[in-house]
């Protein structure tokens, strides 16, 4: 049909992995990986670990290189070969909060967050102090802007890395199992963020244990298992799994 | 057995004394500065993927730190004077420092750089940044603060091996106390003299350290806890 | 007429690296042995034999060893003695050494965890007992790395002793640099022996502090 020329592009994905295949040494962790991520989408990688969820998440930003596929971020191509100023370039795109926050120890909360915009986008003191303020306020942590991350909690670091994140105005954020190292009462405050972003319409891909999350908060989930995609779906997925191995899986994390 | 201390001659020589310790003084500041500045670059490159490089930087270090200051310096000095480069004694003494110190930074600064998380680095590289600034920014600072009081006081030792730049003449405290002493033949109080001057030389030093230390790192000093 | 650098120099070097090592050793004996008394004052009970301790201390880690070697030397002296230049390098050494062993030891000391003293003074050992069956032995082993590592400081400062006469290596090799004027070459050699002599100590220290850290982990 004709018609379908004039489309307009709009279905674009934000993130396109196709046939990644990476290894570490003779143990292939992915075994030709495929989804897409469309823009505003959110959507949760589960699976054992070992399963190659975390590893699929940082081939996403470059911080593991692949050996065969490609991957698509914002206009960006991630192929096996990579430049660093390629690199470079899709990172300031695509911002990645990690399980153990890796705050900078030395810099207050906030020289944390205005870091790598007064140094990689080279935006003025000013500037970056009234950007700190606005992406400290979106986790509600405007009000320790002074401290040092070891004066803060766990919780409260991890929101202070997502705001570190935010500050770089990343089209699509990564979540690497972020509320993993936290004490049980601490995970909501850093999911209640999460979701908070969620709304606003970032693109989201979080790797992580909170099947809660997932099933409320997930447009869809992946359930990744031995370096494959086993199963795709929405909310309903979690109530009828299609495959034994999920079933299973979701049996254990109860 | 008495003797008779007489400092009393001794006092007629205080303008040589100052005159020496502000040598001793200039000597300490040229080589803590390039001291500094070349142990940081051997400590990148140590680190660094230049294979060669890490090596050359190893073996230098590993042969100053395993031969006396006294020797490199007569190498340096008499080894270029017979090249038929005759370096002036103050220019040879900073020189000779320069390397001596240079060497224990560098190991100093990487034992620092080695306390740096991989983590760190990763979520710097995620935020878009560049080596340099990585380098910088998320490395060494960090490293440096956790490894300040050990660069300090190797510093202030350097400071005291000043001395030993006496034996190719340059004018530094310890040779004014060698001529001094030839004029007055009062030998010990001599050197008894300027044993407090070190003292308080190095008293400074480790002043002016602190000093440093709180305006560079913020953190230590206010939360006054180690990095 | 030239006179060149010969085997029978290199002889020489070799009898001076024998001396060096023979004040070496004398200073690290004498040394320990002041080095323990300081580091039982700097750690003692009586809040002032610590203060005095961490004054001597202080006096002699801020004085050059050169102004030590010519106070021993210039001190004896006066005394009517003819001093053998050794002996006042020995007894500076010995000084410049007891400040910075017994500092290093305090450290080691005070590395041991507390428990240990008090679960030791449970079981009704004296403090003395206590230090020298408990303490000490987890102490040394803590001491070992940084002890040789000091080591490796004073056989290079031996090289001082050449500035009063003592013919060791470095005096050695001025010797003979005065003769043939080949700096390069003469020093170049000591050089070297220095480093046959330290750099098994430096690699020693290195690999026993390697075992200690993993044996802590």
């Amino acid at each position: 049909m004709s018609a379908a020329v004039n489309a307009p592009a709009v279905a674009l994905p934000a993130v396109a992995l196709k046939d990644v295949r990476k290894s570490y040494g003779p143990l292939e962790v992915l075994k030709g990986v495929s989804f897409d991520v469309a823009p505003g989408e959110v959507v949760a990688i589960i699976g054992a670990s070992g399963s190659g969820k975390s590893t699929a998440l940082r081939c996403i930003n470059g911080l593991e290189s692949i050996q065969a596929g490609s991957i698509e971020v914002c206009g960006h191509h991630v192929g096996t070969q990579r430049s660093d100023a390629e690199l470079r370039a899709l990172r300031q795109d695509v911002g990645i909060v990690f399980q153990s926050y890796n705050l900078f120890p030395h810099l207050t909360v906030e020289q944390n967050v205005t870091l790598a915009p007064r140094r990689v986008k080279r935006i003025g003191n000013a500037a970056a102090k009234d950007l700190a303020r606005a992406c400290l306020a979106q986790v509600g942590l405007a009000e320790k802007a002074d401290s040092y991350p070891e004066q803060l909690s766990g919780g409260q670091q991890q929101r202070v890395a997502i705001a570190r994140s935010l500050a770089m105005q990343p089209k699509v954020m990564l979540f690497d199992e972020v509320t993993s190292a936290l004490d049980p009462h601490l995970t909501g405050e850093v999911l209640r963020v999460m979701e908070k972003l969620a709304r606003d319409g970032m693109t989201m891909i979080t790797v992580t244990h909170e099947m809660g999350f997932a099933r409320r908060v997930a447009n869809r989930t992946i359930f990744m298992r031995d370096g494959l995609v086993w199963e795709v779906g929405g909310a309903e997925m979690f109530a009828a799994p299609r495959t034994p191995e999920l079933q299973s899986f979701l049996g254990s994390e109860l | 057995m008495r003797y008779d201390f007489d400092f009393a001659v001794l006092l007629d020589y205080w303008p040589d004394f100052l005159a020496g310790a502000w040598v001793t003084l200039q000597l300490t500041f040229l080589a803590t500065v390039f001291g500094m500045a070349i142990g940081t670059l051997c400590a990148i490159g140590a680190r660094g993927k230049r294979r060669w490089l890490a090596r050359a930087i190893g073996i230098y270090v590993e042969i100053i730190r395993n031969t006396p200051f006294l020797i490199q310096i007569f190498f340096l000095y008499f080894g270029l004077a017979s090249a038929g480069l005759r370096l002036p004694v103050f220019t040879a003494a900073v020189i000779a420092m320069v390397f001596n110190v240079a060497a224990y930074c560098s190991e100093i600064i990487r034992a620092g750089m080695d306390t740096v998380h991989p983590g760190q680095i990763e979520a710097a590289q995620s935020l878009g940044m560049s080596t340099p600034t990585i380098y910088w920014d998320v490395i060494l600072r960090p490293a440096i603060e956790r490894v300040y009081p050990a660069l300090t006081g190797q510093f202030v030792l350097m400071m005291l091996s000043s001395s030993v730049a006496s034996q190719i003449s340059t004018e530094e405290l310890t040779a004014v106390a060698n001529n001094v002493q030839s004029f007055t033949f009062r030998s010990l109080e001599t050197f008894l003299a300027i044993a407090p001057m070190y003292l308080a030389l190095a008293a400074l030093l480790k002043l002016s350290f602190w000093g440093i230390g709180l305006f560079a790192f913020p953190r230590r000093r206010r939360l006054g806890t180690a990095l | 007429m030239d006179i060149v650098f010969n085997w029978s120099y290199f002889g020489y070097l070799l009898y001076g690296a024998m001396w060096t090592l023979v004040l070496s050793a004398c200073a690290f004996v004498l040394g320990g042995a002041a080095g323990f008394l300081v580091m039982l004052a700097r750690t003692a009970q009586s809040r002032l034999i610590r203060q005095i301790a961490l004054v001597y201390v202080e006096i002699i880690q801020g004085t050059p060893l050169l102004v030590l070697l010519f106070i021993a030397y210039f001190g004896l002296g006066v005394f009517g003695i003819e001093v053998p230049p050794l002996v006042a390098a020995a007894i500076s050494l010995m000084i410049n050494a007891s400040a910075f062993l017994g500092e290093i030891w305090k450290g080691c000391v005070e590395a041991v965890p507390r428990t240990q003293r008090e679960a030791a003074e449970c079981l009704a050992l004296t403090r003395w007992q206590a230090f020298v069956d408990v303490i000490l032995p987890q102490a040394a082993r803590i001491a070992t790395p940084p002890t040789v590592g000091f080591m490796v400081q004073m056989l290079k400062n031996t090289s001082l002793a050449s500035v009063v006469g003592f013919v060791e290596l470095t005096r050695a090799a001025q010797v003979i640099n005065n003769s043939t004027i080949q700096p390069f070459l003469v020093f170049g050699i000591a050089g070297t022996m220095y480093f046959v002599l330290c750099y098994p100590l430096t690699a020693w220290s290195r690999s026993l502090e390697r075992t200690l850290n993993v044996g802590r982990r």
